[in-house]
């Protein structure tokens, strides 16, 4: 899995707009790979994960509610947008993604396909 | 620990700089510092009738979260834990950039906080607290007769 977000290689519309990379942790097991993604003030509508072909696309758009005039003073999340991209490798199954989302942390988990799983080679002795 | 939420926040960066060089340089900065980075990230507003403070917190049971006012000063506390796996088990890290461990962020307020008007709402991991300003220090109108 490579980090992409230094090159900005995509080319969709939404992409060209300014935003904040989330941290994420990568964890890799012999079944798969687990992705968590910090995305505070995300809600379940506004997050998007896309597959297309190998690229991973996580974007979010954060929809925290402001009193009506409220005058910023200071902000250290200064864009309302989050939004990072991976590129996937061969061996992982991309049709069995899974997501969830709670309190603003993504868990993605993305298995290996079966061909790739480790396989123990039973050795018979005649 | 120091860790922004953002692994690459320039400005944070830049502001840890600035802190060494006031250091080597012998100049005094506030006693609480400037504050900028860490974790949670802080955003604060105001509107005539309050302080809006939103802290980026995600991934945290809002019951183990402190928020605490003394004297004008408020204190957001809390601990959150890693969510990578013990280095026994058989898996490999790729990437480890999110926080992880005990946090404490401190904001002052404004003269005109009402220590008695703080309310705290945690939602989609953004801890949301508003803290009403005094009475006597809205604007008014004064009407001339």
């Amino acid at each position: 899995m490579n980090d992409k977000t230094a090159v900005a290689g995509d080319t969709r519309a939404a992409s060209n707009e300014a935003a904040l990379m989330p941290p994420v942790d990568v964890i890799e097991d012999s079944t798969g790979i687990t992705l968590y993604a910090d995305l505070p003030g995300v809600p379940r509508d506004k997050l998007n994960l896309h597959v297309e072909a190998d690229t991973l696309t996580i974007e979010g758009e954060v929809g925290v509610a402001t009193p009506p005039g409220m005058e910023a003073s200071y902000a250290e999340v200064s864009l309302p947008r989050f939004r990072r991209v991976f590129t996937l490798s061969k061996e992982l199954d991309t049709a069995k993604v899974s997501a969830e989302l709670n309190q603003g942390v993504l868990k993605l988990r993305i298995p290996k396909a079966e061909h790739a799983q480790p396989r123990r080679v039973e050795i018979r002795v005649s | 620990m120091y860790r922004s939420l953002f692994p690459r926040d320039l400005f944070a960066e830049l502001d840890v700089l600035q802190r060494e060089m006031q250091q080597s340089f012998g100049l005094s900065p506030t006693i609480r510092g400037l504050g900028r980075g860490g974790f949670p990230a802080l955003n604060v507003g105001g509107t005539p009738q309050t302080v809006e403070l939103y802290a980026f917190a995600p991934g945290l049971d809002p019951a183990t979260l402190e928020v605490d006012l003394d004297r004008g000063v408020l204190t957001i506390a809390g601990e959150r834990k890693a969510d990578i796996p013990a280095t026994d088990d058989k898996a490999a890290v790729h990437i480890n950039e999110r926080f992880a461990g005990r946090f404490r962020r401190v904001a002052t307020l404004p003269d005109d906080a009402d220590p008695n008007g703080v309310s705290a709402s945690y939602r989609d991991g953004v801890l949301h607290i508003t803290v009403k300003r005094l009475e006597a220090a809205q604007p008014r109108r004064i009407s001339v007769h």
